[in-house]
């Protein structure tokens, strides 16, 4: 956020999720599509912390949905009920996606933060025989 | 749901606690949110009558303790409503944390304090204790001396924090029992034109507007919270005074009654001057008229305006002043009093310095006796004469044992 000076704020602890009028756009429309303010959260990174991502790997996913639905901070995006990839500003890395997705191998995996995805990609575990 | 309205006589025969009761009934007030303690109790009680008996339309909710009462009124007032509640000494100590929310969130909320002293020991009596708590909290403070005070100051209290280049919470303190149950003649007046003084109430950035979401009680950490504090400050510094002035003129037009950020009286060509809130102020008029008989020329200044303090106004009231007592009752535990540290940073700059002694009275509700204002006047004359504080700085009025004075 710009670093405003004590004068050039709006009064009291608030903050807007909306630059303008948010009406009739939330059912409508897309995240990206919103006209969010720049203190919403939305706007801003709030993953900077993390230290495990989760890599998409589209080539096994059945788009289930499961990770969509499980994932605590709307970080799944999903279109049209099929899986597009991890907001990577948004998630903190707990790692729910992994642990729900049912396919063999997962679609989804944990690495590190500094971790290459096509590398990680390229060397995807293959399918586990034991598992039924 | 309609309500009605009340038939009120042109004086009422009302104590504090039903002048500021019913100063709430008529501003007509969205949500009280209350838990009772004495001597503040009958305020919102009354009030709640007035709900129960369709004198209202709003909400009273009942809560678990004042901590809980704060926070529902700044919900309510977060959400757009007007906010009004009711509370003393060791409720308002357990409201402290929730009345910097209110004032740093910037909701305008009145806060009827009925002052009473703050236990250990425990005592339901009135002394300035509670008052003194609050005057880091961001509010305003305002002092009314008498029922009279107390019900136009409420009105008054509500047009000033609910103005939109203000919108900081109001204080509107009395002495516990000693105004707040004592009755007296109250000029009345009518609903409307009560209401119409107060104004509709003029929602800003209010969580009920869903057009426009926002989130209220939002964190910062270093990089925001000095800016939203020394804003805070400013508007207190610089907003607030003219807005109770516009306030306190419209209220004279209106009624023919006058106040003042600091009320003097006889203070024209004093030679001696005490200083003081409260029913005090009263008293020391009174006194003050008798000494003038037995040709002291005294003088009384009351604090009106306790947040933001009138620095200005009390300089200018006190310039001409040879010797000046601050009566604090309070106990400051450790240190000068408030008022008088107060007075003394207020007259430091100025050309002609008063002489300045303090005093520490009334703890716990002991009476402040004509008497007890007869010989503080003579020592303020002893003072004026030899143009020094003949006595210690800091004394204490009324207290049993030996006399108790410091520095």
């Amino acid at each position: 956020m710009a670093n405003k000076g004590w004068d050039e704020f709006e009064i009291g602890a608030m903050l807007r999720s909306f630059d303008g009028k948010a009406a009739d756009v939330i059912a409508t429309t897309h995240q990206e599509d919103r006209n969010y303010s720049p203190s919403n959260s939305f706007t801003a990174s709030v993953a900077d912390w993390r230290i495990e991502k989760p890599v998409f790997n589209k080539d096994f996913c059945i788009d289930c949905q499961f990770c969509w639905v499980y994932c605590p901070d709307m970080s799944i995006i999903s279109r049209d009920k099929k899986m597009v990839g991890v907001d990577m500003d948004h998630c903190k890395g707990c790692g729910i996606c992994v642990e729900v997705c049912p396919t063999n191998p997962k679609s989804l995996l944990m690495f590190a933060e500094h971790a290459d995805e096509e590398t990680e990609i390229a060397q995807w575990p293959a399918k586990d025989e034991e598992k039924k | 749901m309609a309500f009605d309205k009340m038939e009120l006589r042109d004086v009422e025969v009302w104590d504090g606690n039903m002048a500021a009761s019913q100063a709430m009934r008529q501003a007509q007030i969205d949500v009280v949110a209350a838990y009772p303690i004495t001597p503040s109790t009958p305020v919102v009680e009354n009030y709640a009558g007035f709900l129960a008996n369709n004198f209202i339309e709003g909400e009273f909710v009942m809560v678990e303790s004042e901590h809980a009462a704060m926070s529902g009124c700044i919900g309510a007032a977060a959400a757009g409503g007007r906010v009004a509640t009711a509370t003393s000494s060791q409720g308002f100590a357990l409201m402290v944390e929730t009345l910097y929310q209110a004032s740093g969130m910037r909701l305008p909320i009145v806060l009827n304090v009925i002052n009473r002293a703050l236990a250990a020991p425990l005592n339901v009596n009135g002394d300035h204790s509670d008052m003194y708590l609050g005057r880091d909290s961001g509010w305003i403070q305002f002092d009314a001396y008498c029922p009279q005070d107390a019900y136009d100051l409420n009105l008054i209290a509500f047009k000033v924090c609910e103005d939109h280049g203000v919108r900081l919470p109001a204080m509107v303190h009395q002495d516990g029992f000693m105004t707040s149950h004592t009755a007296q003649g109250v000029k009345t007046l009518t609903d409307d034109v009560a209401y119409n003084f107060v104004g509709d109430y003029q929602p800003m950035n209010d969580m009920l507007d869903f057009d426009h979401p926002v989130t209220h009680g939002v964190q910062t950490e270093e990089d925001w919270h000095f800016e939203h504090k020394a804003r805070q400050h400013n508007d207190l510094m610089t907003k607030v005074f003219p807005k109770i002035q516009a306030a306190f003129d419209d209220f004279e037009e209106l009624t023919g009654r006058k106040y003042n950020m600091v009320e003097s009286y006889d203070m024209d060509d004093a030679d001696v001057a005490v200083v003081c809130m409260g029913t005090s102020v009263e008293t020391a008029r009174e006194v003050a008229t008798e000494m003038r008989t037995k040709g002291i020329k005294a003088g009384v200044v009351g604090i009106r305006v306790i947040r933001p303090f009138p620095f200005e106004q009390i300089a200018d009231a006190l310039k001409g002043v040879k010797a000046i007592a601050a009566l604090d009752r309070s106990n400051p535990n450790g240190a000068p009093g408030m008022l008088f540290n107060e007075l003394a940073g207020a007259m430091y700059h100025l050309d002609t310095r008063p002489v300045i002694s303090g005093y520490v009275y009334g703890l716990g509700g002991r009476d402040l006796t004509k008497v007890h204002l007869t010989d503080l006047y003579n020592e303020l004359q002893a003072n004026a004469d030899a143009g020094k504080v003949l006595t210690p700085l800091q004394q204490f009025i009324g207290v049993r044992g030996p006399k108790l004075s410091f520095l």
